[in-house]
């Protein structure tokens, strides 16, 4: 045994610190409230509105401006480049942005690559999603399969890494396998394979995790969705004799289109910003980078601000298109319902 | 179940569920269905299952031969266990210590949020002063910036302070030791407010006016009706937005990465990912180590299952 509580007591004084300094906070906010005159809608607002409006400011509306500062200037921020951050993104073949087809094994380069993250991530969790939300929907045991399918939203990023980063294991041909998927493989009269290392399939793998993680969120909100379908919409369909295939394709899509749209939204703009998992399984290299682990890494492990910020900045850009497509979705069906 | 009319004519055959997901289960025969799903739910559980199999065997079992041996041939140890959470530093894990770094991150950076989320969100939905809708929008529409765009400036801003023009505005926080945890909760705390009040103002939005209403009627301040009518009726909400927190501070790994800096103040992802990345073939550690992290999440997740699938609802549908 080697744990030093003595080490643990500061930390643990500041958890108390900490925790005291909310009490006070929240005692001191109501306390003023309860002065403050109680008709003057506005000066309660603004003291309800204060912190939570402080905060926003200073730790998310001033950065972000600052960034998109940033994203002009050099290195270590002292003058202007212009457009050179992001030339050298898109332009750059160094950059290792940039796909190439040429090489062997072939580089997806690192917006191709988060490209098909955004494009597979989404699809496939919801597929998966959909699908298992259908099968299991009134069956006996339908809320403990949920759960299980559900129950990596609980595990981070990193943990899921680890857990899938076993399942991959290699050992070479003739050994024990010791990962799972390996076994399967010699199982079945294959060779094993090192599925992190040999490009350009290993983006694959790792999006795997993702889809892992992701297809329990997609499964919970269409499963919803499902159960509120009207039961006389499906009364009509089945007096009218169709068949499971055009039940599915006709009667559930329709009727739970937006929840779709929502779930396929909320999880590629999750899945742009996703870093956690590429860190931990291949830290970024053999061709699996994407644009948020390559921001962080220009920014924090190689002191280049500047190019880091670009990278951020393109990472919102990346979500415009997202947002306003959802958006316009939403005004249209609004539009549609008024009629 | 149904209406009259829907039973007689559902009558010819009585035993088709009246649901679509019912009808179409049905119809692909069950055995299929059964099976599909069983695979999904294989997919999803065993690579956990192996993990935590392979964390309690030795660590020549686990370096020579597969988790799956363990029902053939079961050997148990905690030694695994005791290494990562005790062992000195270095060399294999030292884990109850940033287990302690967690929970010192985690707990003020739900409470906080917790607090000023629920502030915001009673001032947009329940006292009227002009501009109130533009704000709301104006937080709404912050949801869809990354976090990333943030981390720099926030960084330098801990670090060095804000000057303009060579005139320094605020001073650099200079936090040492246990307080530097103060500007990662401050960063959490920050990056959880857009959602937070988006979600308890859908909440509350929704709560009956008339009682609030005749609250101000009978003389009641704002501070009186927060605390005694809407704080008790929005404790659900308040529930799974603290659950959803609590998940994604305890799991983070970008935000400790860079705002809690050193192995004095960092929490366990931190740990996890570098013992992935030195040590990615010790699996008798990386196993156990991930247990150890995966443990409380899971726990808190399950037991509280029910709100935090209310909230999961009320963020992505309603919105």
């Amino acid at each position: 045994m080697n744990f030093d509580f003595t080490a643990e007591a500061p930390k643990l004084m500041m958890l108390l610190y900490g925790v005291i300094a909310f009490a006070a906070v929240v005692g001191l906010l109501l306390l003023v409230l309860d002065v403050l005159p109680a008709r003057k809608d506005r000066w309660i607002a603004l003291g309800l509105l204060a912190p939570a409006g402080l905060l926003l400011l200073v730790g998310l509306v001033v950065p972000a401006i600052r960034t998109m500062i940033l994203a002009f200037m050099n290195a270590d921020s002292t003058e202007f480049v212009g457009l050179e951050n992001f030339l050298w993104i898109f332009t750059d073949k160094n950059s290792g942005m940039l796909p190439d087809f040429g090489a062997t094994p072939v580089q997806y380069g690192v917006l191709l690559s988060t490209l098909l993250w955004v494009l597979l991530v989404p699809t496939v969790s919801t597929a998966v999603g959909l699908v298992y939300a259908v099968m299991v929907d009134r069956s006996r045991f339908e809320s403990f399969a949920k759960s299980l399918v559900f129950m990596p939203m609980a595990i981070s990023f990193v943990g899921a890494g680890i857990i899938w980063k076993f399942v991959y294991e290699y050992r070479q041909e003739g050994a024990d396998q010791i990962g799972l998927l390996n076994q399967l493989v010699v199982a079945m009269g294959g060779t094993p394979q090192q599925w992190l290392l040999d490009g350009p399939w290993n983006t694959l793998f790792l999006i795997v995790v993702l889809v892992w993680i992701q297809a329990g969120f997609a499964m919970v909100v269409l499963s919803a969705a499902i159960k509120a379908i009207p039961a006389d919409i499906v009364e009509a369909a089945r007096i009218d004799g169709v068949t499971a295939g055009q039940m599915f394709w006709r009667v559930t899509i329709p009727s739970i289109r937006p929840a779709l749209v929502v779930v396929l939204v909320t999880i590629s703009i999750g899945t742009l910003k996703v870093f956690d998992i590429v860190r931990t399984m291949t830290g970024g290299q053999f061709g699996t980078s994407v644009v948020a682990n390559e921001m962080y890494t220009y920014s924090f492990r190689a002191d280049e601000r500047g190019k880091g910020a670009a990278l951020a900045v393109l990472l919102f850009l990346f979500v415009i298109p997202i947002v306003i497509y959802q958006v316009r979705l939403m005004r249209r069906r609004r539009l549609e319902g008024a009629r | 179940m149904s209406t009259g009319t829907e039973t007689v004519l559902a009558a010819p055959d009585a035993e088709v569920p009246p649901t679509v997901a019912g009808r179409v289960r049905k119809k692909l025969t069950s055995r299929t269905a059964s099976a599909i799903s069983l695979v999904i739910a294989l997919l999803w559980t065993v690579p956990t299952l192996g993990v935590l199999i392979s964390s309690i065997r030795p660590e020549n079992e686990i370096k020579s031969n597969g988790w799956w041996n363990f029902f053939s041939n079961p050997q148990f140890t905690l030694e695994n266990y005791e290494q990562v959470l005790f062992g000195s530093r270095s060399a294999s894990g030292g884990l109850a210590g940033y287990f302690v770094n967690s929970l010192v991150i985690t707990i003020p950076s739900v409470l906080f949020p917790l607090a000023f989320c629920a502030l915001a969100a009673y001032a947009l939905a329940w006292t009227r002063f002009r501009g109130r809708d533009w704000i709301y929008i104006g937080i709404f529409a912050l949801q869809i910036v990354p976090l990333q765009m943030a981390l720099i400036p926030l960084l330098s801003f801990f670090n060095y302070g804000v000057s303009l023009g060579g005139f320094q505005l605020l001073p650099a926080w200079d936090l040492d030791g246990p307080a530097k945890f103060i500007t990662v909760w401050f960063a959490h705390t920050c990056f959880a407010l857009p959602l937070g009040i988006f979600l308890l103002h859908n909440f509350m939005a929704e709560l009956p006016g008339d009682l609030v209403e005749a609250a101000r009627v009978d003389g009641a301040t704002h501070a009186k009706i927060f605390r005694s009518i809407i704080l008790p009726l929005i404790v659900p909400a308040l529930a799974s937005f603290a659950i959803f927190q609590f998940l994604w501070v305890w799991n983070d790994l970008l935000v400790a990465l860079i705002f809690a800096g050193g192995p004095k103040n960092a929490p366990l992802t931190v740990r996890l990912a570098e013992l992935a990345g030195n040590r990615g073939n010790e699996w008798q550690r990386l196993t156990a180590a991930a247990f150890v992290s995966i443990i409380v999440p899971l726990t808190v997740f399950l037991s509280l299952q029910r709100y935090f699938v209310r909230g999961l609802l009320a963020g992505s549908v309603k919105g």
